[in-house]
């Protein structure tokens, strides 16, 4: 029905408006709800009758309000259409509408499909039959009324491919058999081989009118790596406007996050087809590039995704704990850096800093143990397709690693000890390396005369370990080994990095080897004959709009099609994968360029515009929400409770806001309260006397502290390993009981973060008087419980030489309220020798991270607020002195843990030696 | 049945809990009125010193105050001030129909009719009086313990919507003061203030009303229930029935007058949104003026 400029599509709803009168009358019927309310007075108005039987009517202008909401929603339903599309099409046989449906017209798809169901809607509202045909997935063509083709357009999507020669020619065999129709073609304005043969199959069935959209199509080149710069070009069909875009380059930052890293203008001049623009980035971004696509455009061809081609291989160097000092050429890691400073993209850090990164090639430099969470990351980094790198070294060597059985992420298992050969005590000469095998990765390289190997861990022999031996000392013991794991794989170097078991860190072979092993792969752009034969597996696909997807639920794709088969159904536009390599296949090939369509001067072109049709009804139901919700108001009013019910709102909303308070603000306090003076930490245990006694004991040490040295903290605290930060702590005392919870994953890589960072935890199992130390105990067994995921090096009994007898006191044992001596430090390096003469061993080293005993120093230590012991130490005068050894203990390890290897250095001997009186 | 000791004592605990702030109040209130007005100024029996006068006839010789009699050569007899108690009996309306208060900064009803009853019992009691509450409950007796024995009786609610005065227990000649909104049934308080009046007591009717039961400030379609909820009366427009409620609640005061009228009472209104002093500045002299 149409009436003017309006009409309606349902237009029997408008029957309703007969009801209108009903509606009024029921409504004037109808009293307002009463309200209840409380009145002691009730008693005097029993028997007072309302003077009037009527009921008290719902006025006038209310019953208006509520008759016109009704009004709107019936008109409203009946689908009221102002200037509804008259003369889009001619005639009255069944229309048929193409789509060239590719990627091209995914920039104005949604004008596109408007523009569609606007001449649907014109040709329903004429009853003509229609079809819609997407060309770039073509299918049967099917008339249907064209409410029924309105309900199925919203769910056509551009592809990411555009409709091929093949489609065209399949669609105009589909058209053979109909009869006449008129064809309307929405293109997206590129140039297409089959086209213009389609274009006369149908206007042989009919009149053709096409529709091309305003927007300018641009698409992406694959970018290419040249001399440091990533160099992106783009093409693009109409060349009549200078136009400039913003390519954007995306990529996973460190959290895992796909950010925006880089954006980068590129400019289209007048006339020209082709842009071009360079992009320099740091090898670290580099990596992390995922695609590129063009600011503001929608489209598979916006929308490049990077490869192999772009990144240089990422290695990350770790070595042992950073914070020991040492000598720059002993450094185990100075070759490697040296060999792949120039090929690679080089990180370095400890695992945990460098595994979020994920680096291609991750090499460990003569580290054995490593802690179990780290283990089992680096474990499933290395199934993922990863290469971990190890170097033997005088750790290896004394580590228990790999010794009985083999370690998931060691090749082979290894003998105690190594060997040395042509040393100064030792028979034989220094060997050389054996000529390479045929199928050995390294084959064909050449091996210089003065490379020699004169220490090596040695492997265990066993029915693998010649098919895992890549190469070999002249003879014939493995030099390195190479084991699989997942996708990828562990190699181990039996000698160090350094120089110092072999000659090899110095040669040239060093660095081709570690090509060979593909630590640095040049990078080589692909062809045909690379990638022949070989299948690959889509990774990520782009869809039409240039949307990422996950590719593992397609088939995979022969290496020859990857690279020259057109786009479709069967190869999507995305990143492919084959073994360690990925390859990406782009909508537009390198030197492809766009085409602007011409169409013969006969056939009329129009533009898309934006509908004129406008529909009323959701206006009008709102309209009428909006009158309903008057009503509410108006009725509230009427029956007295407006005030009441805003007052009530109001004191929700007052409720609501003024709950939350900021948990930030506590968090602050605390790391201010921490980090104002020196603080000692306990390991909050949730055994209320422990940590009482733990706090009462630390307060005692500080007071000591602060009265005998210079160290001056301030009130100790307790530490939550789940909430608070620990960095702040010098030193955490944590006595342990049986019953106290695990920590959880998250609150073990803060305590391993803090180890690492030089924090120290002094354990103490406070039984060594029923104990030894051990599993005996139950508080040992927790210990053991406890420290597992901890990365804790290896342990001995504290040495008569450990700086921790001479921070600050000479001390030889180490009380608490109980007098064993097992107290366990971090083991000195297998290395140090003591030199004839001095009282100690030369120990270059850190802090111990961990202190290990059941002494409980705490309640030794534990003062009240007036100064006066907690706890009874000893018997009398005897026991007086056990605890100020104790608190001589406790001096000394805060000095330890505050100048760490200070006392150790060779300056303080003579000074040493006196106080000593040797 | 005994309660259980804890029972029972968070029970006192939360009956005492309001017992403070009341007696607070009511001391508070009590204190702003005390200034001067107090005494008989005559001579009687009592503990305190009033005056010496020349022996006369009649007087025994054990009368005779000896050392005042020794710095002079007639004898002196030595007088205490009269302290004649007089015992008051109290109501105050517990029911449910006093809950109520019309807006949120306006006191309840029984609140402010137990601050009062509270405050004059205080004063009165400072005046050597003795206080008590009508029935059998809490029989008048002088003294600061009665006062707190007193706030703990008032503070206790009763649920009947309406409660009729209780008459019972009085002594003759003695006083009485019924504070109550009078909302409930008028044959009860008749019945009440004929039968004090038979043994000769006379007294006082404290109506506590709220502003909204004066004014009647409601419209539109209402179900008005009472606060226990045992009546109803629905309306369709309460507007128009302000008129009526009007008239008949200035029936129900004057109807009260007139029964004060015929007993010998005094019959007074008190709104809870005026102060509360003015009303036992008002409650203390009706009494004193009775007693005088």
């Amino acid at each position: 029905m149409t009436l003017g400029a309006l009409a309606f599509t349902s237009p029997w709803i408008l029957l309703a408006f007969l009801a209108l009168p009903i509606l009024w009358i029921i409504l004037r019927a109808v009293p307002p709800a009463p309200i209840r309310r409380l009145f002691p007075a009730v008693g005097l108005l029993i028997g007072l009758r309302d003077d009037d039987s009527v009921s008290d009517r719902t006025p006038w202008w209310l019953l208006l309000l509520r008759s016109l909401a009704a009004a709107l929603v019936i008109l409203g339903l009946a689908g009221p259409v102002l200037n509804p599309e008259q003369n889009a099409t001619q005639g009255d046989g069944p229309l048929l509408v193409i789509l060239d449906g590719g990627w091209a017209s995914a920039d104005d798809w949604s004008e596109r499909m408007a523009s569609v169901d606007n001449l649907l809607a014109e040709a329903g509202r004429s009853g003509r039959t229609v079809a819609v045909l997407q060309l770039s997935s073509p299918e049967a063509l099917v008339f249907l009324s064209a409410s029924n083709w309105r309900s199925r357009i919203a769910g056509i999507s551009p592809t990411p491919w555009g409709p091929t020669k093949a489609m065209m020619t399949e669609t105009a065999h589909n058209l053979e058999k109909l009869e006449s129709f008129e064809t309307v073609w929405f293109s997206d304005g590129l140039e297409r081989d089959g086209r213009f043969e389609l274009l006369g199959d149908l206007r042989r069935k009919g009149p053709v009118s096409v529709v091309e959209g305003t927007v300018d199509v641009l698409a992406l080149h694959s970018p290419e790596f040249e001399d440091g710069l990533i160099k992106i070009s783009a093409a693009r069909a109409n060349p009549l406007l200078e136009r400039d875009v913003l390519v954007q380059t995306h990529g996973r930052d460190p959290a895992g996050i796909e950010r925006v890293l880089a954006e980068l203008p590129m400019r289209f001049d007048t006339g020209e087809t082709q842009a071009e623009a360079e992009l320099a980035l740091p090898g670290e971004l580099r990596g992390r590039i995922t695609r590129f696509s063009i600011r503001g455009l929608q489209g598979a061809g916006t929308v490049v995704l990077s490869d192999d081609r772009l990144s240089r291989r990422e290695v990350a160097l770790v070595s042992v704990r950073q914070n020991r000092e040492g000598l720059e050429l002993l450094s185990p890691l100075h070759y490697l850096r040296n060999a792949l400073e120039t090929s690679t993209d080089l990180l370095e850090g400890s695992l945990e800093t460098v595994l979020p990164g994920n680096p291609h090639v991750i090499i460990l430099a003569d580290i054995a143990e490593l802690s179990p969470i780290e283990e089992e990351a680096l474990q499933t980094w290395v199934e993922e397709g990863g290469v971990l790198v190890r170097f033997a070294g005088p750790r290896v060597a004394a580590s228990e690693i790999s010794r009985r059985e083999e370690h998931p992420l060691m090749p082979v298992r290894l003998r105690t000890g190594g060997r040395t050969v042509g040393g100064a005590m030792s028979w034989g000469e220094p060997k050389k390396i054996a000529p390479f095998d045929q199928d050995s990765p390294f084959s064909g390289l050449d091996i210089p005369d003065d490379v020699v190997v004169s220490a090596q861990v040695m492997a265990q022999p066993d029915p693998v370990l010649s098919e895992r031996s890549i190469a070999r000392l002249s003879d014939g013991t493995p030099l390195v080994t190479r084991k699989p794991i997942g996708a990828g794989n562990v190699v181990l170097f039996h000698v160090t990095a350094n120089a110092e078991w072999s000659t090899l860190p110095l040669s040239g072979l060093f660095v081709n080897m570690l090509e060979r092993l593909s630590v640095s792969t040049p990078s080589t752009s692909p062809d045909a004959a690379d990638m022949e034969g070989r299948i690959w597996q889509p990774l990520r696909v782009i869809d039409g709009f240039g949307m990422i997807l996950d590719g593992a639920d397609l088939p995979g794709v022969d290496g020859t099609d990857l690279v020259n088969a057109p786009l479709g159904p069967e190869l999507r536009p995305g990143l492919y994968q084959s073994g360690s390599r990925q390859t990406s296949r782009n909508v537009l090939a390198a030197s492809e360029t766009l085409d602007k369509a011409s169409w013969p001067a006969d056939i009329s072109i129009k533009s898309m515009e934006p509908g004129v049709e406008r529909l009323l009804g959701g206006w009008l139901l709102a309209g009428a929400l909006l009158l309903l919700f008057a009503d509410i108001l108006a009725s509230l009013w009427l029956s007295g409770r407006l005030f009441a019910a805003r007052t009530a709102g109001l004191t929700a909303l007052a409720i609501g806001l003024a709950a939350a308070p900021d948990p930030s603000f506590a968090n602050d306090e605390m790391a201010i309260d921490a980090t104002a003076d020196v603080v000692l930490a306990h390991v909050l245990t949730g055994n209320k006397a422990v940590d009482d006694t733990a706090r009462a004991g630390l307060l005692g040490l500080s007071e000591t502290l602060y009265f005998r040295t210079s160290v001056e903290p301030s009130s100790p605290m307790g530490a939550n390993l789940e909430t608070d930060e620990l960095a702040f702590f010098p030193l955490l005392y944590w006595p342990i009981t049986p019953d106290q919870p695990q920590p959880s994953k998250a609150a073990y890589e803060k305590l391993n973060r803090y180890l690492r960072t030089g924090g120290m935890i002094l354990f103490d199992t406070r039984d060594a008087d029923i104990a030894g130390f051990g599993a005996a105990s139950p508080n040992g067994r927790k210990l053991q419980q406890l420290a597992a995921p901890l990365n804790i090096p290896p342990l001995e009994p504290v040495p008569s030489d450990h700086v921790l007898t001479r921070t600050f006191y000479l001390l030889q044992e180490f009380p608490g309220r109980h007098t064993s001596n097992d107290i366990w430090v971090e083991a000195a390096p297998p290395d140090a020798e003591k030199i004839e003469g001095m009282p100690f061993r030369n120990l270059n080293d850190g802090v111990t991270p961990v202190v290990i005993g059941g002494n409980d120093w705490a309640a030794a230590w534990a003062m009240d607020a007036r100064g006066n012991p907690v706890f009874p130490v000893g018997r009398g005068l005897a026991g007086e002195r056990q605890r100020e050894l104790a608190f001589r203990f406790g001096v000394n390890l805060v000095m330890h843990v505050l100048t760490g290897n200070y006392k150790s250095d060779q300056v303080h001997v003579p000074a040493l030696l006196e106080r000593l009186g040797q | 049945m005994i309660d259980a000791p804890e029972n029972l004592r968070a029970r006192s605990e939360y009956e005492a809990a309001h017992l403070p702030p009341l007696l607070a109040r009511a001391e508070h209130l009590a204190g702003a009125i005390l200034l001067g007005e107090h005494g008989r100024r005559r001579s009687g029996l009592g503990d305190d010193f009033w005056q010496y006068r020349p022996m006369q006839p009649g007087d025994s010789r054990r009368m005779i105050d000896w050392r005042r009699s020794a710095k002079s050569d007639t004898q002196y007899v030595r007088e205490h001030e009269w302290q004649i108690a007089q015992s008051v009996f109290m109501w105050v309306d517990q029911a449910a129909s006093m809950r109520f208060s019309s807006a949120s900064d306006i006191p309840q009803k029984s609140d402010r009719a137990r601050l009062l009853a509270l405050a004059l019992a205080i004063l009165l009691v400072r005046g050597g009086e003795r206080v008590g509450l009508t029935g059998t409950t809490l029989p008048p007796r002088r003294g600061e313990a009665q006062i707190s024995r007193l706030a703990q009786l008032l503070s206790q609610d009763d649920v009947v919507d309406y409660a009729a005065p209780e008459a019972r227990g009085m002594l003759p000649h003695a006083r009485a003061v019924f504070i109550s909104d009078f909302l409930g049934d008028t044959a009860a308080v008749s019945a009440a203030l004929t039968k004090a009046a038979d043994r000769g007591v006379r007294g006082i009717l404290l109506q506590v009303l709220d502003p909204a039961e004066e004014a009647f400030p409601y419209k539109g379609r209402t179900i008005f229930e009472s606060v226990g909820g045992t009546l109803k009366h629905e309306t369709l427009k309460a507007d128009e029935l302000r008129h009526r409620y009007l008239g008949k609640l200035a029936e129900r005061k004057a109807e009260l007058s007139s029964l004060c009228g015929a007993t010998g009472w005094q019959h007074t209104l008190h709104h809870t949104s005026d102060s509360a002093q003015s009303a036992l500045l008002w409650l203390y002299r009706a009494l004193d003026g009775g007693t005088s």
